[in-house]
């Protein structure tokens, strides 16, 4: 029957995904080009859309030898789109879409060569959680490991950013250096040169990628995603502090050393170290308090909670604070640092400061304090003549002094308003802590503990926190003896994190109210 | 000043004669226009056709050489109405624009031009959005052909098809005095591919021997009794004249193949997937052989009965792949057969998708159903890529793993990827002046509460995502205002519609502006002046700021709202500015003024300004003169960690990273290297009473004697109070 002869010869298929900006039509154009130069046809197609700004867009790309196509006597027919599962190179400028490529079968176990950056480009869904809405990047190393013949997998971006270059140019190197396309080194490079646009960087990032590749590992190694512990050192110069560290590694569990040190570090950068003894006196009493309550079964829970949250408590971000950390020489070098300024430039930095009447009074004596906020007349003439967004230029000597000076008030700072206020709510705190302990709900304290991550911020936003934080103090009292209270606490904890208007957590103290809100078999219903 | 420079890639357009054209489809494509003795074009911007409007604005001195005359008209209405140079005259006429859309705009132009037909070839150039990628409503073009009755092509997807069917199309229009109209893909227009040219050609006719010699036939103008005889004319002279031209000149092709009984009728654009769809089937190899026939329509309107019936003949089933909905190719097929009184089988959507786009997955899929029904021998004999030939082949074969027949996304570890993998919407670009304006606007609900907010096309359309979620409709480009038509009753809140400058210019000007004025509209209509019709590439438009040399440019909007009768206008040069832009938005929506309140928000589309502005200061700091670089920072020590900038502001080069402090868990903000140092952190953190977090930081590059003074004398008296301070804290260092 046959007069039709089907002639040997089929295409190399690659895909490349990556975001607007992150050049995956210039990788494209450059294996386009190797790959004519060395005699092969290539045919390459994208769906851009100019208008696709930040976008993940896919370039997908063929080639056949040359020869092939004039042995058959005939121009090949190329697909103009990748079709899942057959796909024999995948490069993915950013982890993330690793795992779209996946997602959308263009990986095969049996064929596919995985090559992908594991830097992040944050979405915006991730980054405009009220806490840590990033995704855990292990996930895409786990699918690939099963979904590709071969992943090669590291940070190009910051390669390409030591050669001073873009990721274009690391990819283009950890693809020559994959071995997956049949082309010598020589022909990349070649194909960088005559591109004759910042070749030099192009080459060094290349190189950098080339080797990474070479010598990847089979299987690549997980990305280790833990925050290191902090250093609880042997020995300080100052005696004092040295008292505080022995205390600490005397009458504390070793669990909660790192905490501990990490607290009292924050308290004296903050206030003083007498005011760091009064944090571990603090943190003292609820260990006691854990260890009565068989804390050491429980892998002392409530201490560590409280080495951590009573920290962040007691060193509440105020004026000073700010004017404190704003004027730091330290923090002149990092500014420095971070934006990459040269010795010989000079750099001055704006602050958008815009203070309001509750903070002017907050750094006022308390009484005083009390009485202009609570002063109609002098207190709305303070707010219109002084609540107005403010350009602080640093570096300059007059508002440098008055940030300095202002930073200075550290030392009246038990005397302020702020502070009254501030102390006032810890102690209606710990004590309810302390209430919850005795009444047998260990689990609910050191969850009501935990719930102080909620305030954070300034203005606004840390009014919103405190809002919600006396929605879940009161919430916990509620919760006190009743089964899976701990966890419900807990559940509200991320209701009051997930949406800025705080609808989710309205609605669930909405269903708490009504006796509905029981543990987590009614949510997670909810939730499926 | 467009996006991207092709006076590079122009140069290819003087390739001599029978020489290797390598390039892009949209390049080919302004190649073979050249080639085909083109006398002018028009067209709208819009993917994926942009970059042809830039390609052909790019090659304007090339153009003038051959006496073409190229110009960017203000809509694609203006385009079509354009192609009635050819209506007299016999000049070789194109335009091009995005489709549906564009067509849509067009069509009232391009009924009256199909109506009394064509001199001069008339060719619309359409560049398909649809399927992946696409960012406006599924629809196809087929329907505007129909119902003009203007012919439709659809090449094979490679540059010599493509090439071929400009010089076809226009050959066609002249045979059968009718605007031609050829569709590109997306895909089509970005392809990499070659194709051998051939001499660019002078127009026969210029548009100068027009004007000089002007000719009337009112036999061609669309005014009864005429346009009575146009119908009949199209369909007795007309029609058949082009079923002529396309037989005769071959434009649908047929493929032999072994399965003779069986075959495969298919759109031309959809060649290169059937032929992969097959081959994945072990029924094609990379050349384009099949064992299955194929009857492939480059000419997709009209349909060709003598070639149906004579490809249909002697089958016992025939599948017809028809990319989109509804199937008018199928339902044509059919009346086609059963009046010729064929019995052969007619398979389509009943074994491929109704709708979207046929992916080379869908198109196996089908073709594998189609086969089971009416060939499974087809299936069982042949393995996947097949490679039959066992002559002696001139390289070894590239040894490579079959296809997966399914791929695995079943795996649970790569369904897990779902919780992790985030949706990657489009978003505002690093330091996009728009941004500023839709925090303002978020921050001006948080004070008004919550108002219907009429959007529409542009970059400004993104303000519907995340993190502005604002907008409720979009009803074409330069609707916004007149979507908000109907909320013009008196009551406490006021709709809020937003118009680009692309869009004003388009039609917003009268559709929106004059339409509210002349029916007392109470809205607020935000008018976004980004000088340049940015969605599109970045384009000029009549208010754009640029030096062109040939446009009339820096036309300002608000005086044309003011022409336009509109009293409460306010203007802010500085979008940046989100305080005074809340301000000005809340005045708008709360003002007393009857009438259309419109706010004219200007600042410079950020893409366009760096690229301009990038090699200036670059050059004026190697030369040694005193510049100032400004970017934007965040404290980690000082940010908290709740991320409110960034659910006001989602530039790309606002991040988060991890705070490096054991007691702060969730990451700070951060802004990235991207950073082009626009302003709107800080003035958001501001207006918004946000956080101290964030600073800007100014960079001296080659400071004067002066500064350096400054600095000396500010860091030596700054520099001995941060020391004493770092002293005391150092003493009690854990």
């Amino acid at each position: 029957m046959s007069n039709i002869v089907l002639h040997p010869g089929t295409p190399i298929k690659i895909a490349i995904l990556a975001m607007g900006g992150q050049g995956g039509g210039v990788l494209a154009d450059w294996i386009v080009e190797m790959a004519e130069h060395a005699g092969w046809w290539a045919q390459t197609t994208s769906v851009p859309g100019v208008a696709q700004r930040t976008g993940a867009t896919i370039y997908y790309l063929e080639l056949l030898p040359e020869a092939a196509a004039k042995a058959a006597g005939k121009p090949p027919t190329l697909a103009m789109m990748p079709t899942p599962g057959d796909v024999d190179l995948v490069v993915a400028a950013e982890l993330m879409e690793a795992g779209r490529a996946m997602q959308r079968g263009l990986v095969a176990p049996d064929r596919t060569t995985l090559i992908t950056s594991t830097h992040r480009s944050y979405s915006v869904t991730e980054k405009a959680a009220l806490g840590n809405g990033i995704g855990d990047p292990n996930k895409v190393l786990d699918a690939g490991r099963e979904a590709a013949k071969r992943v090669l997998a590291f940070d190009l971006q910051a390669l390409a950013e030591k050669a001073g270059s873009v990721i274009s140019a690391s990819l283009f190197g950890a693809i020559a250096g994959s071995g997956a396309l049949p082309f010598g080194r020589e022909a990349f490079e070649e194909t960088i040169r005559s591109s004759g646009k910042g070749v030099e960087p192009s080459l060094r990032a290349f190189a950098l990628g080339f080797e990474a590749a070479s010598k990847a590992p089979e299987v690549p190694a997980a990305i280790d995603t833990s925050r290191p512990a902090p250093v609880v050192p042997d020995r300080v110069a100052n005696p004092e502090v040295q008292k505080l560290l022995d205390k600490v590694k005397a009458e504390f569990p070793p669990v909660a050393h790192g905490m501990l040190v990490a607290g009292l570090r924050r308290l004296i950068d903050y206030q003083d170290v007498a005011y760091a003894a009064e944090y571990l006196q603090k943190c003292g009493e609820l260990r006691a308090l854990d260890e009565r309550n068989g804390g050491e079964a429980k892998g002392w829970a409530l201490t560590q909670a409280a080495a951590h949250r009573v920290a962040v408590a007691m060193s509440y971000d105020d004026v000073i604070r700010v004017a404190d950390l704003k004027t730091r020489g330290s923090r002149f070098e990092r500014v420095k640092k971070e934006v990459g300024a040269k010795a010989d430039q000079l750099v001055y930095t704006t602050e958008f400061m815009h203070p309001r009447l509750e903070e002017i009074c907050g750094t006022l004596p308390a009484g005083l304090g009390r009485w202009l906020e609570n002063s109609k007349g002098i207190g709305g003439f303070v707010k219109r003549k002084m609540e107005h967004g403010r350009r602080v230029r640093t570096g300059t000597l007059t508002w440098f002094l008055a940030l300095y000076a202002l930073a200075g008030m550290r030392r009246f700072r038990r005397s302020l308003l702020r502070h009254q206020i501030e102390t006032a709510q810890q102690k209606d705190w710990l004590e309810r802590v302390v209430r919850l302990v005795g009444k047998g709900d260990y689990d609910l304290a050191v969850e009501t503990l935990h719930c102080r991550r909620i305030v954070k911020g300034y203005s606004g936003t840390h009014d919103r926190g405190d809002k919600r934080f006396a929605a879940l103090m009161k919430a916990a009292d509620e919760l006190a003896g009743r089964p899976q209270a701990a966890v419900t606490l807990h559940q509200l904890l991320e209701a009051a994190m997930a949406d800025e208007q705080g609808r989710q957590l309205d609605a669930q103290l909405g269903m708490l109210l009504k006796g509905n809100l029981t543990a987590g078999n009614q949510l997670a219903r909810q939730a499926a | 000043m467009a996006e991207r420079s092709f006076k590079k890639e122009v140069q290819q357009l003087r390739i001599p004669a029978g020489q290797e054209f390598r390039g892009e489809g949209i390049l080919a494509i302004t190649k073979a226009l050249l080639q085909s003795g083109v006398g002018y074009v028009g067209g709208y911007q819009g993917s994926p056709i942009s970059h042809l409007m830039d390609v052909l604005a790019d090659a304007n001195e090339i153009l003038q050489e051959l006496d073409v005359h190229f110009e960017t008209s203000a809509s694609e209405a203006t385009a079509a109405a354009m192609l009635a140079a050819s209506v007299m005259y016999p000049i070789r006429g194109a335009v091009t624009w995005k489709s549906t859309v564009g067509t849509n705009v067009a069509s009232d132009a391009l009924a009256n031009l199909a109506s009394g037909g064509v001199t001069g070839g008339a060719l619309i150039i359409i560049g398909e959005d649809y399927g992946e990628g696409s960012s406006i409503m599924q629809e196809r073009s087929h329907a505007f052909a129909m119902k003009s009755q203007m012919w439709l092509l659809d090449p094979r997807p490679n540059l010599e098809s493509i090439v071929q069917s400009v010089e076809d199309g226009f050959e066609l229009s002249e045979a059968s005095n009718t605007p031609v109209m050829l569709q590109v893909r997306i895909r089509s227009c970005h392809v990499h591919g070659r194709f051998i040219t051939k001499e660019n050609k002078r127009p026969r006719y210029t548009l100068k021997q027009a004007l000089e010699n002007p000719v009337r036939d009112t036999s061609r103008i669309v005014l009864p009794p005429a346009s009575f005889a146009h119908e009949h004319e199209k369909i007795q002279q007309r029609w058949p004249a082009a079923v002529k031209f396309i037989r005769e000149k071959k434009l649908n092709e047929f493929f032999d193949g072994d399965f003779k009984d069986i075959g495969l009728i298919l759109q031309g654009g959809l060649y290169n997937g059937v032929i992969r769809a097959l081959q994945l089937l072990g029924l094609a190899d990379s050349y384009g052989n099949s064992r299955i026939p194929m009857y492939v329509m480059n000419v997709t309107y009209p349909v060709i009965d003598e070639e149906v019936v004579q490809f249909c003949e002697g089958k016992r089933a025939v599948l017809m792949l028809e990319e989109g909905q509804p199937d008018y190719i199928e339902q044509n097929l059919h009346a086609i057969l059963r009046k010729a009184g064929v019995a052969t089988h007619l398979s389509g959507k009943d074994v491929l998708p109704m709708a979207g786009e046929y992916t080379t997955a869908a198109m196996r899929a089908g073709i594998e159903a189609f086969l089971k029904a009416h060939q499974p021998d087809a299936l069982a004999t042949h393995e996947a890529v097949a490679a039959d030939e066992v002559a002696e082949a001139a390289v070894a074969p590239v040894p490579k793993a079959k296809p997966a027949a399914v791929p695995i996304t079943f795996h649970p570890k790569v369904k897990a990827l779902a919780d992790v993998v985030p949706p990657r919407p489009a978003g505002f670009c690093v330091g996009c002046p728009e941004r500023p304006i839709f925090a303002a606007m978020k921050l001006a609900q948080a004070d008004l509460g919550e108002h219907h907010v009429s959007c529409d096309i542009g970059c400004h359309l993104f303000s519907i995502l995340p993190p502005f979620n604002l907008g409720a409709t979009t009803m074409g480009y330069g609707l916004g205002a007149a979507s908000s038509s109907a909320f013009n009753v008196k009551t406490g809140k006021r709709s809020i519609s937003v118009m680009g400058d692309g869009g004003f210019w388009h039609n917003g000007l009268t559709s929106g502006i004059a339409n509210a004025v002349f029916n007392k509209n109470d809205g607020v209509i935000v008018i976004v002046d980004n000088y340049y019709s940015s969605a599109t590439g970045g384009q000029d438009i009549p208010s754009s700021r640029a030096d062109n040399p040939d446009r009339s440019t820096k036309n300002p909007i608000e005086a044309a709202i003011k022409g336009a009768g509109v009293k409460w206008v306010r203007t802010i040069d500085r979008t940046y500015d989100v305080a005074r832009m809340r301000d000005t938005l809340e005045e708008a929506l709360t003002t007393t003024t009857d009438g259309p309140k419109v706010i004219i928000a200007q600042s410079e589309c950020m893409l366009n300004r760096q690229r301009r502005e990038k090699p200036i200061f670059t050059k004026k700091v190697k030369a040694g003169e005193r510049a100032v670089k400004e970017r934007f920072g965040v404290d980690p020590d000082v940010c908290t960690g709740d991320h409110a900038c960034i659910r006001l502001s989602g530039c790309p080069s606002l991040s988060v990273k991890d705070s490096g402090d054991p007691l702060k868990e969730d990451p700070v903000a951060h802004v990235d290297s991207g950073c082009v140092g626009c302003g709107n952190c800080g003035e958001v953190a501001e207006a918004a009473v946000l956080c101290p977090s964030f600073y800007r930081a100014d960079i001296i590059h080659n400071p004067t004697g002066g500064d350096r003074f400054i600095a000396k004398i500010r860091s030596a008296v700054i520099g001995w109070l941060q020391r004493r301070r770092a002293a005391r804290l150092a003493q009690y260092a854990l």
